[in-house]
């Protein structure tokens, strides 16, 4: 962990609709680490990067992010929502979205009528490309998007994400609905990015595997409380024991992934957005 | 166009014939602002999958006028304000993060349902004859005054000018809510935004095309772009060149013809959106 804070939230407390979904959470992320954050269905992942991004308020409690709150931390962070997947009938480029990751929320249309608005945009135009090479979507970053699959989507996201540059990756299961080799090689690119370019990551995902020997730490979030620190010292059947109140058992398989059982999780996995 | 006129074999001088009448070059005039203005808003309501709120809009236009004419006001204020009203209210029950299309189509639905019913009671309770209903579904191209392109004109200007305003907020909000919220863009107010655009620019449309026919302007020619092109500046001037299209086609057909304009304006919209998927689907 770098000397220099992240992300610092003390004891805080969100409620949503009168729900109290986070309770006591305490959290410290350095600048570069990349933490994953877990915990069964509805224990407020969601919210928790919801409210780091200033989306939803803090019902008590504080939280710093890049030095500052997190509402004004928001530009310097690129977000990832959780998702569906894109509507089959949208007719969009992976370019296109990656761009306007860039230049979206700005009012008016470019006539580039200087000599600076060209050049501005030149530089724009070259930031989208290079993000898109170091995501390694180029080959079909001119393609419609709903011809994708849902790994090349998420690759085009997690560039539209890093396109201008954030300090901060929020990423809401970006591994969701991929399959194994994706979720590995997703993975294995966010690990790269973080270490490469001092970026720091959060991670939300169901399942650690994917995520070992890329992330520094990990978030366990369940009851309302989080449980943060290196893989081997949080999932671990006293802490995760601990933290649900229920009696939990890890085990590891030979090949080195760990398997959480006993954990009052939802009775199937479906792919759909939930309301945490 | 009532009063045929007789082609020749002569392009030069049937275009001459066509453009020596003053109506004719009025209709040409309001024809291409309506054709211009919808070809861009339809562009947006195609990508956003809001064709059924267009066509709702669209009708607006039968209680907007009806009702109208019931408190005495001029039928072209009461599409502008039926069709807001309707925009708003769709806006306000509209789609949200989590509300499904399912549930967005069932509001869009009650709007439609309760402007028809109410534009039949207007109807029933005007016990004047109404200035032609058929002038109202079908449109007036032929009865256009200089003031009225005009008119046309300083309104198109200004919805265009607030499209483009809003052009790129609105295309994240439509392609990535989620995102371009968190990023800053007031998803909720640029969609109610675009709503009311959209709104006033079928009442615009509506007034040269016709309530029912409004729609060809409005769907085809996007629709047939965004075939063709998914990059957003080509796909809105290609879709303006095919509305052009459809109203100089429509209009022209009809001035040498006994039948009415709006048949042959919806027939070359379908025309084009036809060949268009055809060549397309064979790529």
């Amino acid at each position: 962990m770098s000397a220099k804070s992240a992300i610092s939230l003390r004891t805080v407390a969100v409620a949503l609709g009168g729900r109290t979904v986070l309770r006591d959470v305490s959290l410290e992320v350095g600048q570069g680490e990349f933490v994953a954050v877990l915990g069964p269905n509805g224990a407020g992942k969601s919210t928790l990067m919801r409210a780091l991004l200033g989306l939803v308020p803090l019902h008590s409690g504080s939280a710093v992010v890049l030095g500052t709150t997190p509402a004004q931390a928001r530009t310097r962070i690129g977000y990832l929502p959780q998702r569906r997947g894109f509507d089959h009938s949208l007719r969009v480029r992976g370019i296109d979205l990656v761009r306007l990751g860039l230049d979206g929320a700005r009012w008016g249309i470019p006539l580039g009528l200087t000599r600076s608005a060209r050049e501005r945009r030149r530089v724009e135009l070259e930031r989208v490309s290079e993000v898109i090479e170091l995501v390694g979507a180029s080959p079909y970053a001119q393609r419609p998007l709903n011809t994708l699959s849902g790994g090349e989507q998420q690759r085009l996201l997690i560039a539209q994400a890093l396109v201008t540059d954030p300090e901060l990756l929020i990423l809401d299961e970006p591994l969701d609905s991929l399959d194994l080799p994706n979720q590995a090689a997703v993975s294995g690119l966010l690990g790269r990015i973080s270490k490469q370019r001092n970026v720091t990551v959060l991670l939300v995902a169901h399942d650690v595997n994917p995520l070992l020997g890329q992330a520094d730490r990990v978030a366990y979030l369940a009851g309302g409380h989080a449980l943060a620190g290196p893989v081997e010292q949080v999932i671990t059947g006293p802490k995760l024991s601990a933290l649900y109140g229920a009696p939990i058992e890890v085990l590891r398989t030979a090949d080195g992934r760990l398997v959480v059982v006993g954990q009052p999780e939802a009775p199937h996995y479906h792919g759909h957005r939930h309301p945490d | 166009m009532s009063a045929a006129s007789a082609i020749s074999l002569n392009p030069l001088s049937d275009l001459s014939q066509l453009f020596s009448y003053r109506f004719m070059i009025s209709a040409l005039e309001a024809g291409t602002i309506a054709a211009v203005l919808a070809a861009v808003a339809g562009w947006f309501m195609v990508l956003r999958r809001q064709s059924f709120a267009g066509h709702t809009l669209a009708v607006m236009a039968f209680p907007g006028a009806t009702g109208a004419a019931l408190i005495g006001l001029p039928a072209t204020l009461g599409y502008y304000l039926a069709c807001t009203a309707a925009a708003v209210t769709i806006g306000a029950g509209g789609r949200t993060a989590t509300a499904s299309y399912g549930e967005e189509t069932a509001a869009i639905g009650t709007v439609q349902t309760v402007g028809l019913a109410a534009g039949f009671l207007f109807l029933a309770l005007n016990h004047t004859v109404l200035g032609g209903p058929e002038t109202l579904l079908f449109g007036t191209f032929l009865g256009i005054t200089t003031g009225q392109v005009i008119g046309l004109l300083i309104v198109a200007l200004v919805l265009l000018a607030a499209l483009t305003a809003i052009a790129r907020p609105l295309l994240f909000a439509s392609v990535d809510p989620a995102v371009a919220g968190a990023r800053g863009v007031p998803v909720r107010v640029v969609d109610a935004v675009f709503l009311v655009i959209l709104a006033l620019a079928v009442a615009v449309a509506s007034q040269i095309t016709g309530a029912l026919l409004v729609f060809a302007l409005l769907l085809a020619p996007p629709a047939a772009a965004q075939l063709i092109t998914m990059r957003p500046l080509a796909g809105l001037v290609l879709s303006v060149a095919f509305g052009l299209a459809v109203v100089w086609l429509g209009l022209g057909i009809a001035y040498f013809s006994p039948y009415p304009v709006g048949f042959f304006t919806t027939t070359t919209a379908v025309v084009i959106y036809l060949l268009t998927r055809l060549v397309t689907s064979r790529r």
